[in-house]
Protein backbone atom coordinates (compact mmCIF):
# COMPACT_ATOMS: atom_id res chain seq x y z
CA UNK A 1 0.00 0.00 0.00
CA UNK A 2 1.44 3.49 -0.80
CA UNK A 3 1.41 5.80 2.04
CA UNK A 4 0.14 9.22 1.18
CA UNK A 5 1.94 12.58 1.21
CA UNK A 6 0.38 15.48 3.52
CA UNK A 7 -1.94 17.03 0.31
CA UNK A 8 -3.43 13.96 -0.06
CA UNK A 9 -5.16 13.44 3.29
CA UNK A 10 -8.48 13.35 4.38
CA UNK A 11 -9.11 16.72 6.79
CA UNK A 12 -8.78 15.97 10.26
CA UNK A 13 -7.70 12.42 9.79
CA UNK A 14 -10.85 10.88 9.27
CA UNK A 15 -12.01 7.60 7.93
CA UNK A 16 -14.44 7.83 5.10
CA UNK A 17 -14.12 3.97 4.21
CA UNK A 18 -16.29 1.78 6.04
CA UNK A 19 -14.88 -1.01 7.15
CA UNK A 20 -11.37 -0.79 6.04
CA UNK A 21 -9.50 -2.56 8.91
CA UNK A 22 -9.82 -5.69 6.43
CA UNK A 23 -7.52 -4.14 4.31
CA UNK A 24 -4.97 -4.11 7.43
CA UNK A 25 -3.68 -7.76 7.67
CA UNK A 26 -2.94 -8.13 11.32
CA UNK A 27 -1.33 -11.33 11.26
CA UNK A 28 2.25 -10.52 11.16
CA UNK A 29 2.30 -9.75 15.11
CA UNK A 30 1.89 -13.40 16.19
CA UNK A 31 4.48 -14.99 17.64
CA UNK A 32 2.52 -18.56 18.31
CA UNK A 33 0.13 -19.97 15.61
CA UNK A 34 -2.32 -21.58 16.53
CA UNK A 35 -2.74 -25.13 14.55
CA UNK A 36 -6.16 -26.88 14.41
CA UNK A 37 -6.37 -30.95 14.78
CA UNK A 38 -8.92 -32.00 13.34
CA UNK A 39 -8.67 -35.68 14.51
CA UNK A 40 -9.68 -34.07 18.07
CA UNK A 41 -12.03 -31.84 17.47
CA UNK A 42 -15.92 -32.64 18.41
CA UNK A 43 -17.07 -29.44 16.78
CA UNK A 44 -18.34 -27.21 19.72
CA UNK A 45 -17.10 -24.12 18.05
CA UNK A 46 -16.21 -22.34 21.34
CA UNK A 47 -12.73 -21.50 19.40
CA UNK A 48 -15.33 -19.61 17.45
CA UNK A 49 -17.29 -18.28 20.58
CA UNK A 50 -14.15 -17.10 22.34
CA UNK A 51 -11.73 -15.49 19.25
CA UNK A 52 -11.79 -12.08 19.96
CA UNK A 53 -10.99 -11.39 16.06
CA UNK A 54 -12.84 -13.19 13.88
CA UNK A 55 -10.04 -15.33 12.63
CA UNK A 56 -12.02 -19.17 13.36
CA UNK A 57 -13.84 -19.48 10.28
CA UNK A 58 -17.07 -21.02 9.99
CA UNK A 59 -19.08 -22.82 7.17
CA UNK A 60 -22.40 -24.78 7.22
CA UNK A 61 -21.71 -25.12 10.95
CA UNK A 62 -18.73 -26.59 10.76
CA UNK A 63 -15.29 -25.35 11.77
CA UNK A 64 -13.11 -24.93 8.87
CA UNK A 65 -9.31 -23.14 9.52
CA UNK A 66 -7.74 -20.53 10.89
CA UNK A 67 -7.89 -17.01 9.01
CA UNK A 68 -4.25 -16.32 9.29
CA UNK A 69 -4.29 -13.08 8.39
CA UNK A 70 -5.98 -11.81 11.34
CA UNK A 71 -5.19 -14.37 13.94
CA UNK A 72 -2.75 -12.60 16.52
CA UNK A 73 -1.55 -15.78 18.30
CA UNK A 74 -3.57 -14.78 21.40
CA UNK A 75 -4.36 -18.26 22.35
CA UNK A 76 -7.44 -18.44 24.04
CA UNK A 77 -8.91 -20.60 21.91
CA UNK A 78 -6.38 -23.26 22.95
CA UNK A 79 -6.87 -22.44 26.38
CA UNK A 80 -10.81 -23.00 25.72
CA UNK A 81 -10.86 -25.78 23.26
CA UNK A 82 -11.82 -29.08 25.72
CA UNK A 83 -10.68 -31.54 22.78
CA UNK A 84 -11.84 -35.06 22.42
CA UNK A 85 -10.36 -37.35 25.45
CA UNK A 86 -7.84 -35.15 26.41
CA UNK A 87 -6.08 -34.48 23.83
CA UNK A 88 -6.73 -30.65 22.45
CA UNK A 89 -7.73 -30.25 19.46
CA UNK A 90 -5.74 -27.12 18.89
CA UNK A 91 -2.14 -26.24 20.19
CA UNK A 92 0.29 -23.58 19.32
CA UNK A 93 3.38 -23.41 17.91
CA UNK A 94 5.86 -21.16 18.06
CA UNK A 95 6.42 -19.32 14.39
CA UNK A 96 8.72 -20.45 11.94
CA UNK A 97 9.28 -23.73 13.34
CA UNK B 1 -30.27 49.13 11.16
CA UNK B 2 -29.25 47.44 14.93
CA UNK B 3 -29.92 48.29 18.43
CA UNK B 4 -27.47 50.83 20.27
CA UNK B 5 -27.41 49.20 23.68
CA UNK B 6 -25.42 49.87 26.68
CA UNK B 7 -24.42 46.17 27.75
CA UNK B 8 -21.28 44.34 29.13
CA UNK B 9 -18.80 41.97 27.04
CA UNK B 10 -20.48 39.12 28.33
CA UNK B 11 -24.24 40.37 27.65
CA UNK B 12 -22.76 41.01 24.48
CA UNK B 13 -20.97 37.87 23.42
CA UNK B 14 -24.19 35.87 24.95
CA UNK B 15 -26.52 37.78 22.78
CA UNK B 16 -24.36 36.75 19.68
CA UNK B 17 -24.68 33.17 20.33
CA UNK B 18 -28.62 33.42 21.24
CA UNK B 19 -29.02 35.72 17.86
CA UNK B 20 -26.47 32.88 15.75
CA UNK B 21 -28.37 29.85 18.30
CA UNK B 22 -25.86 26.69 18.17
CA UNK B 23 -27.04 23.18 17.56
CA UNK B 24 -25.16 22.62 20.81
CA UNK B 25 -23.23 24.46 23.71
CA UNK B 26 -21.87 22.53 26.50
CA UNK B 27 -20.11 24.84 29.13
CA UNK B 28 -18.87 25.21 32.71
CA UNK B 29 -18.93 27.75 34.44
CA UNK B 30 -15.69 29.82 35.71
CA UNK B 31 -15.19 33.31 36.04
CA UNK B 32 -15.04 35.57 34.78
CA UNK B 33 -16.89 33.73 32.21
CA UNK B 34 -19.72 32.07 33.83
CA UNK B 35 -22.01 35.46 33.47
CA UNK B 36 -21.93 34.90 29.81
CA UNK B 37 -23.00 30.99 29.68
CA UNK B 38 -25.63 31.72 32.61
CA UNK B 39 -27.16 34.25 30.22
CA UNK B 40 -26.81 31.95 27.33
CA UNK B 41 -28.59 29.35 29.70
CA UNK B 42 -31.07 31.46 30.32
CA UNK B 43 -32.23 31.63 26.50
CA UNK B 44 -32.31 27.92 26.57
CA UNK B 45 -34.60 27.62 29.61
CA UNK B 46 -36.43 30.51 27.93
CA UNK B 47 -37.32 28.83 24.56
CA UNK B 48 -34.80 31.89 22.69
CA UNK B 49 -33.32 28.99 21.09
CA UNK B 50 -33.46 25.78 20.67
CA UNK B 51 -29.54 24.35 21.29
CA UNK B 52 -29.03 21.47 23.01
CA UNK B 53 -27.21 22.30 26.46
CA UNK B 54 -24.96 19.68 27.75
CA UNK B 55 -24.09 20.65 31.92
CA UNK B 56 -20.78 19.03 32.15
CA UNK B 57 -18.55 18.40 35.33
CA UNK B 58 -15.40 20.03 33.90
CA UNK B 59 -14.22 22.25 30.84
CA UNK B 60 -12.39 18.95 30.02
CA UNK B 61 -15.74 17.05 29.56
CA UNK B 62 -16.99 20.49 28.20
CA UNK B 63 -14.95 20.31 25.33
CA UNK B 64 -15.44 16.61 24.93
CA UNK B 65 -18.75 16.89 24.39
CA UNK B 66 -18.17 19.38 21.86
CA UNK B 67 -15.62 17.77 19.77
CA UNK B 68 -18.29 14.87 19.92
CA UNK B 69 -21.21 17.32 18.90
CA UNK B 70 -19.29 19.14 16.42
CA UNK B 71 -17.85 15.48 14.85
CA UNK B 72 -21.89 14.78 14.92
CA UNK B 73 -22.47 17.50 12.43
CA UNK B 74 -23.53 20.01 14.56
CA UNK B 75 -23.43 23.87 15.02
CA UNK B 76 -21.16 23.93 18.46
CA UNK B 77 -19.88 27.00 20.63
CA UNK B 78 -18.42 26.74 24.15
CA UNK B 79 -17.00 29.64 26.43
CA UNK B 80 -14.26 29.20 29.12
CA UNK B 81 -11.52 31.13 31.07
CA UNK B 82 -8.14 30.90 32.70
CA UNK B 83 -7.93 27.60 34.57
CA UNK B 84 -10.94 26.62 32.51
CA UNK B 85 -8.94 26.87 29.46
CA UNK B 86 -6.23 25.05 30.58
CA UNK B 87 -8.04 22.08 32.11
CA UNK B 88 -9.30 21.99 27.95
CA UNK B 89 -5.76 21.49 27.42
CA UNK B 90 -5.49 17.67 25.86
CA UNK B 91 -8.82 18.20 23.83
CA UNK B 92 -8.47 21.79 22.32
CA UNK B 93 -5.46 19.73 20.31
CA UNK B 94 -8.03 17.19 19.55
CA UNK B 95 -10.77 19.77 18.53
CA UNK B 96 -8.08 21.57 16.03
CA UNK B 97 -6.80 17.94 14.68
CA UNK B 98 -10.17 16.99 13.46
CA UNK B 99 -10.49 19.73 12.13
CA UNK B 100 -13.96 20.79 13.88
CA UNK B 101 -15.27 24.37 13.93
CA UNK B 102 -16.33 24.98 17.61
CA UNK B 103 -16.08 28.65 18.74
CA UNK B 104 -15.27 29.44 21.74
CA UNK B 105 -15.10 32.78 23.28
CA UNK B 106 -12.14 32.99 26.13
CA UNK B 107 -12.80 35.32 28.69
CA UNK B 108 -9.51 36.00 29.56
CA UNK B 109 -8.02 34.90 33.08
CA UNK B 110 -4.51 34.38 34.72
CA UNK B 111 -3.85 31.40 35.83
CA UNK B 112 -3.03 29.88 39.53
CA UNK B 113 -0.98 29.90 41.83
CA UNK B 114 -1.30 32.31 43.31
CA UNK B 115 -5.07 32.44 42.71
CA UNK B 116 -6.24 34.88 40.77
CA UNK B 117 -9.53 35.70 38.86
CA UNK B 118 -8.82 38.49 37.01
CA UNK B 119 -8.05 39.78 33.58
CA UNK B 120 -5.00 38.39 31.95
CA UNK B 121 -3.39 37.21 28.83
CA UNK B 122 -1.75 33.84 30.07
CA UNK B 123 -4.59 31.48 29.27
CA UNK B 124 -5.21 32.23 25.49
CA UNK B 125 -1.50 32.65 25.30
CA UNK B 126 -0.64 29.45 26.39
CA UNK B 127 -3.21 27.91 24.33
CA UNK B 128 -1.45 29.28 21.20
CA UNK B 129 0.18 26.42 19.84
CA UNK B 130 -3.14 24.29 19.92
CA UNK B 131 -4.29 24.45 16.40
CA UNK B 132 -7.40 27.07 17.05
CA UNK B 133 -7.46 30.30 15.30
CA UNK B 134 -7.54 33.28 17.77
CA UNK B 135 -9.79 36.36 17.46
CA UNK B 136 -8.69 39.25 20.04
CA UNK B 137 -11.31 41.87 20.97
CA UNK B 138 -10.58 45.77 22.51
CA UNK B 139 -14.05 45.98 23.91
CA UNK B 140 -18.10 44.54 23.71
CA UNK B 141 -18.39 45.60 20.47
CA UNK B 142 -15.44 44.00 19.07
CA UNK B 143 -16.15 40.86 21.06
CA UNK B 144 -19.85 40.48 19.70
CA UNK B 145 -18.51 41.33 16.43
CA UNK B 146 -15.67 38.91 16.19
CA UNK B 147 -17.85 35.93 17.46
CA UNK B 148 -20.41 36.18 14.88
CA UNK B 149 -17.73 36.14 12.47
CA UNK B 150 -15.84 33.37 14.29
CA UNK B 151 -18.40 30.89 12.80
CA UNK B 152 -17.79 32.09 9.00
CA UNK B 153 -14.21 32.10 9.82
CA UNK B 154 -14.39 28.56 11.63
CA UNK B 155 -17.08 27.00 9.13
CA UNK B 156 -15.39 28.00 5.55
CA UNK B 157 -15.58 24.74 3.77
CA UNK B 158 -11.65 24.82 3.41
CA UNK B 159 -10.95 25.94 6.66
CA UNK B 160 -12.80 24.00 9.53
CA UNK B 161 -10.71 24.80 12.33
CA UNK B 162 -12.26 25.65 15.66
CA UNK B 163 -11.92 29.85 16.89
CA UNK B 164 -11.80 31.42 19.76
CA UNK B 165 -12.90 35.05 20.44
CA UNK B 166 -10.43 36.27 23.40
CA UNK B 167 -12.01 39.54 25.61
CA UNK B 168 -10.48 41.00 29.41
CA UNK B 169 -11.92 39.23 31.77
CA UNK B 170 -14.02 42.18 33.85
CA UNK B 171 -12.43 44.96 32.15
CA UNK B 172 -14.17 44.20 29.50
CA UNK B 173 -16.65 41.01 30.59
CA UNK B 174 -17.77 42.98 33.46
CA UNK B 175 -18.16 46.94 32.21
CA UNK B 176 -20.97 48.26 30.96
CA UNK B 177 -20.47 49.71 27.25
CA UNK B 178 -22.32 51.66 24.34
CA UNK B 179 -22.47 49.15 21.41
CA UNK B 180 -24.38 48.11 18.78
CA UNK B 181 -26.31 44.87 18.52
CA UNK B 182 -27.22 44.21 14.73
CA UNK B 183 -30.59 42.57 14.26
CA UNK B 184 -31.57 38.91 14.94
CA UNK B 185 -32.19 38.12 10.66
CA UNK B 186 -28.96 40.12 9.27
CA UNK B 187 -26.98 37.95 12.02
CA UNK B 188 -28.72 34.71 10.95
CA UNK B 189 -28.18 35.57 7.11
CA UNK B 190 -24.52 36.40 7.54
CA UNK B 191 -23.78 33.13 9.34
CA UNK B 192 -25.94 31.40 7.46
CA UNK B 193 -27.16 27.38 7.55
CA UNK B 194 -24.49 25.08 9.13
CA UNK B 195 -22.79 22.70 6.49
CA UNK B 196 -21.07 19.69 8.12
CA UNK B 197 -18.25 17.99 6.64
CA UNK B 198 -18.53 14.07 7.47
CA UNK B 199 -20.70 14.19 9.90
CA UNK B 200 -20.72 11.11 12.00
CA UNK B 201 -24.92 11.16 12.52
CA UNK B 202 -24.77 10.59 8.12
CA UNK B 203 -25.43 6.70 9.15
CA UNK B 204 -26.16 6.07 5.29
CA UNK B 205 -22.20 6.79 5.43
CA UNK B 206 -20.28 5.12 8.71
CA UNK B 207 -16.81 7.14 9.48
CA UNK B 208 -14.34 6.82 11.94
CA UNK B 209 -12.95 9.94 13.68
CA UNK B 210 -9.82 9.86 16.03
CA UNK B 211 -7.92 7.26 14.62
CA UNK B 212 -4.44 5.93 15.82
CA UNK B 213 -1.92 7.37 13.14
CA UNK B 214 1.79 6.49 13.84
CA UNK B 215 5.12 7.48 13.35
CA UNK B 216 4.47 6.53 9.26
CA UNK B 217 1.73 8.95 9.02
CA UNK B 218 1.61 11.65 11.77
CA UNK B 219 3.83 14.03 10.48
CA UNK B 220 2.11 14.57 7.29
CA UNK B 221 -1.27 15.22 9.36
CA UNK B 222 0.75 18.05 11.20
CA UNK B 223 2.26 19.42 8.07
CA UNK B 224 -1.13 19.47 6.37
CA UNK B 225 -2.68 21.43 9.70
CA UNK B 226 0.03 23.85 9.09
CA UNK B 227 -1.05 24.07 5.50
CA UNK B 228 -5.03 25.04 6.26
CA UNK B 229 -3.50 27.95 8.49
CA UNK B 230 -1.83 29.33 6.07
CA UNK B 231 -5.43 30.05 4.40
CA UNK B 232 -7.14 31.35 7.07
CA UNK B 233 -5.48 35.09 6.78
CA UNK B 234 -7.79 35.26 3.44
CA UNK B 235 -10.81 34.21 4.59
CA UNK B 236 -10.74 36.13 7.44
CA UNK B 237 -10.51 39.58 5.10
CA UNK B 238 -13.22 38.39 3.35
CA UNK B 239 -15.11 37.72 6.47
CA UNK B 240 -14.51 40.95 7.35
CA UNK B 241 -15.33 42.75 4.53
CA UNK B 242 -18.99 40.85 4.43
CA UNK B 243 -19.42 41.93 7.75
CA UNK B 244 -18.46 45.68 7.34
CA UNK B 245 -21.21 46.28 4.27
CA UNK B 246 -24.03 44.90 7.22
CA UNK B 247 -22.44 46.58 9.71
CA UNK B 248 -20.42 49.66 8.83
CA UNK B 249 -17.63 48.47 10.97
CA UNK B 250 -14.29 47.61 9.42
CA UNK B 251 -11.98 44.65 10.38
CA UNK B 252 -8.52 43.15 9.67
CA UNK B 253 -5.77 41.36 10.35
CA UNK B 254 -5.06 44.09 13.00
CA UNK B 255 -5.77 47.89 13.82
CA UNK B 256 -3.70 50.42 12.91
CA UNK B 257 -4.14 53.64 14.88
CA UNK B 258 -2.18 57.15 13.90
CA UNK B 259 0.54 54.43 12.28
CA UNK B 260 1.41 55.52 8.83
CA UNK B 261 4.23 58.23 9.79
CA UNK B 262 4.63 57.18 13.67
CA UNK B 263 8.36 56.95 14.68
CA UNK B 264 7.53 55.42 17.90
CA UNK B 265 4.88 52.99 17.92
CA UNK B 266 3.19 50.46 20.94
CA UNK B 267 2.20 46.89 19.82
CA UNK B 268 -0.69 45.62 22.52
CA UNK B 269 -3.62 43.74 22.63
CA UNK B 270 -7.11 43.94 23.88
CA UNK B 271 -8.66 46.67 26.36
CA UNK B 272 -5.66 48.39 27.02
CA UNK B 273 -5.35 49.67 23.65
CA UNK B 274 -8.27 52.04 24.29
CA UNK B 275 -5.94 53.73 27.14
CA UNK B 276 -3.14 53.76 24.60
CA UNK B 277 -4.82 55.12 21.93
CA UNK B 278 -5.91 57.97 24.40
CA UNK B 279 -2.15 58.61 25.66
CA UNK B 280 -1.21 58.94 21.64
CA UNK B 281 -3.38 61.37 21.15
CA UNK B 282 -1.77 63.40 23.79
CA UNK B 283 1.79 62.60 22.51
CA UNK B 284 0.49 63.84 18.66
CA UNK B 285 -0.60 67.30 20.03
CA UNK B 286 2.91 67.73 21.41
CA UNK B 287 3.86 66.56 17.98
CA UNK B 288 5.16 63.33 18.77
CA UNK B 289 4.49 61.14 15.82
CA UNK B 290 3.21 57.98 17.96
CA UNK B 291 1.30 55.27 16.86
CA UNK B 292 -0.38 51.93 17.74
CA UNK B 293 -0.86 48.44 16.17
CA UNK B 294 -3.67 46.39 17.91
CA UNK B 295 -3.20 42.42 16.76
CA UNK B 296 -6.90 40.85 16.12
CA UNK B 297 -5.82 37.56 14.38
CA UNK B 298 -3.21 36.38 16.67
CA UNK B 299 -2.85 33.16 15.09
CA UNK B 300 -2.33 32.23 12.34
CA UNK B 301 0.07 35.38 13.22
CA UNK B 302 0.42 38.01 9.93
CA UNK B 303 4.10 38.61 10.09
CA UNK B 304 4.34 39.69 6.49
CA UNK B 305 1.12 42.56 7.06
CA UNK B 306 2.88 43.63 10.23
CA UNK B 307 6.09 43.94 8.56
CA UNK B 308 4.57 46.52 6.52
CA UNK B 309 2.90 48.28 8.88
CA UNK B 310 5.76 48.81 10.97
CA UNK B 311 8.64 49.26 8.77
CA UNK B 312 9.15 52.84 9.10
CA UNK B 313 8.68 52.81 12.89
CA UNK B 314 11.77 53.71 14.71
CA UNK B 315 11.40 52.39 18.51
CA UNK B 316 8.99 50.00 19.18
CA UNK B 317 7.60 48.65 22.69
CA UNK B 318 5.69 45.35 22.44
CA UNK B 319 3.30 45.08 25.47
CA UNK B 320 2.53 41.96 27.19
CA UNK B 321 -0.02 41.16 29.71
CA UNK B 322 1.15 37.61 29.93
CA UNK B 323 4.94 36.37 30.85
CA UNK B 324 7.13 33.72 29.99
CA UNK B 325 9.33 33.06 32.80
CA UNK B 326 13.17 33.27 31.59
CA UNK B 327 11.72 34.37 28.49
CA UNK B 328 10.61 37.22 26.53
CA UNK B 329 6.91 37.80 26.30
CA UNK B 330 4.89 35.96 23.96
CA UNK B 331 3.48 39.10 22.05
CA UNK B 332 7.32 40.25 21.74
CA UNK B 333 8.46 37.32 20.74
CA UNK B 334 5.95 37.31 17.50
CA UNK B 335 7.20 40.75 16.90
CA UNK B 336 10.74 39.36 16.69
CA UNK B 337 9.46 36.83 13.93
CA UNK B 338 8.19 39.86 12.10
CA UNK B 339 11.38 41.67 12.19
CA UNK B 340 12.72 38.92 10.51
CA UNK B 341 11.06 40.00 7.18
CA UNK B 342 12.71 43.60 7.48
CA UNK B 343 15.78 44.44 6.20
CA UNK B 344 15.74 47.75 8.64
CA UNK B 345 14.30 46.76 11.76
CA UNK B 346 13.19 48.89 14.67
CA UNK B 347 14.63 49.00 17.67
CA UNK B 348 12.48 46.81 20.11
CA UNK B 349 11.65 46.67 23.97
CA UNK B 350 9.38 44.12 25.76
CA UNK B 351 7.00 45.57 28.90
CA UNK B 352 5.09 42.80 30.98
CA UNK B 353 1.96 44.98 32.29
CA UNK B 354 -0.94 44.68 33.91
CA UNK B 355 -0.77 40.65 35.23
CA UNK B 356 -3.64 39.16 37.31
CA UNK B 357 -5.51 42.58 36.40
CA UNK B 358 -3.64 44.94 37.92
CA UNK B 359 -4.71 48.05 35.87
CA UNK B 360 -3.23 49.80 33.12
CA UNK B 361 -2.83 53.61 33.69
CA UNK B 362 -2.20 56.13 31.45
CA UNK B 363 0.79 56.64 33.10
CA UNK B 364 1.99 53.64 31.76
CA UNK B 365 1.13 54.44 28.46
CA UNK B 366 3.04 57.79 28.81
CA UNK B 367 5.85 56.11 30.20
CA UNK B 368 6.80 53.73 27.89
CA UNK B 369 6.39 56.37 24.98
CA UNK B 370 9.03 58.16 26.86
CA UNK B 371 11.21 55.92 27.07
CA UNK B 372 10.61 55.01 22.67
CA UNK B 373 11.32 59.01 22.28
CA UNK B 374 14.68 58.48 24.45
CA UNK B 375 15.45 55.25 22.24
CA UNK B 376 14.76 56.96 19.35
CA UNK B 377 16.73 59.96 19.59
CA UNK B 378 19.74 57.63 21.47
CA UNK B 379 19.55 54.74 18.80
CA UNK B 380 20.15 52.55 22.07
CA UNK B 381 17.74 50.03 24.39
CA UNK B 382 18.64 49.87 27.88
CA UNK B 383 16.50 46.90 28.83
CA UNK B 384 14.67 44.69 26.44
CA UNK B 385 12.03 43.03 28.55
CA UNK B 386 10.97 44.94 32.28
CA UNK B 387 7.57 45.23 34.31
CA UNK B 388 5.62 47.85 34.28
CA UNK B 389 3.40 49.16 37.00
CA UNK B 390 5.48 46.81 39.45
CA UNK B 391 6.44 47.78 43.25
CA UNK B 392 10.07 47.16 43.76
Amino acid sequence: MKIPGWKELTPGAVILQAGNATEFKTGSWRSFKPKWKEENCIQCLFCWIYCPDMSVKVKDGKRGEFDYDFCKGCGICALECPGKKGNKAIVMEEEDK
Amino acid sequence: MGKIVAVTGNEAVAEALRQINPDVCAAYPITPQTDMMQRFSSFVSDGKVDTELILVESEHSAMSACIGASAGGGRVATATSGPGLALMWEMLYVASGMRLPIVMPVVNRSLSAPLNIHGDHSDAMGARDSGWIQLWSENAQEAYDNTIQAFRIGEHMEIRLPVMVCLDGFIISHSIERMEYLDDNVVKAFVGEYKSLNPLLDIENPKSYGPLILPDLYMEYKRAQHEVMTKVKDVVLNVADDFEKLSKRKYGLFETYRLDDADIAIVILNSAAGTAKDVIDQFRAKGIKAGLLKPRLFRPFPYEEVADAIKNVKALCVMDRADSFGAYGPLFIELCGVALHLQERPLMINKIYGLGGRDFMPEHAELVLNELVEISKTGKVKTFKEYIGVRE
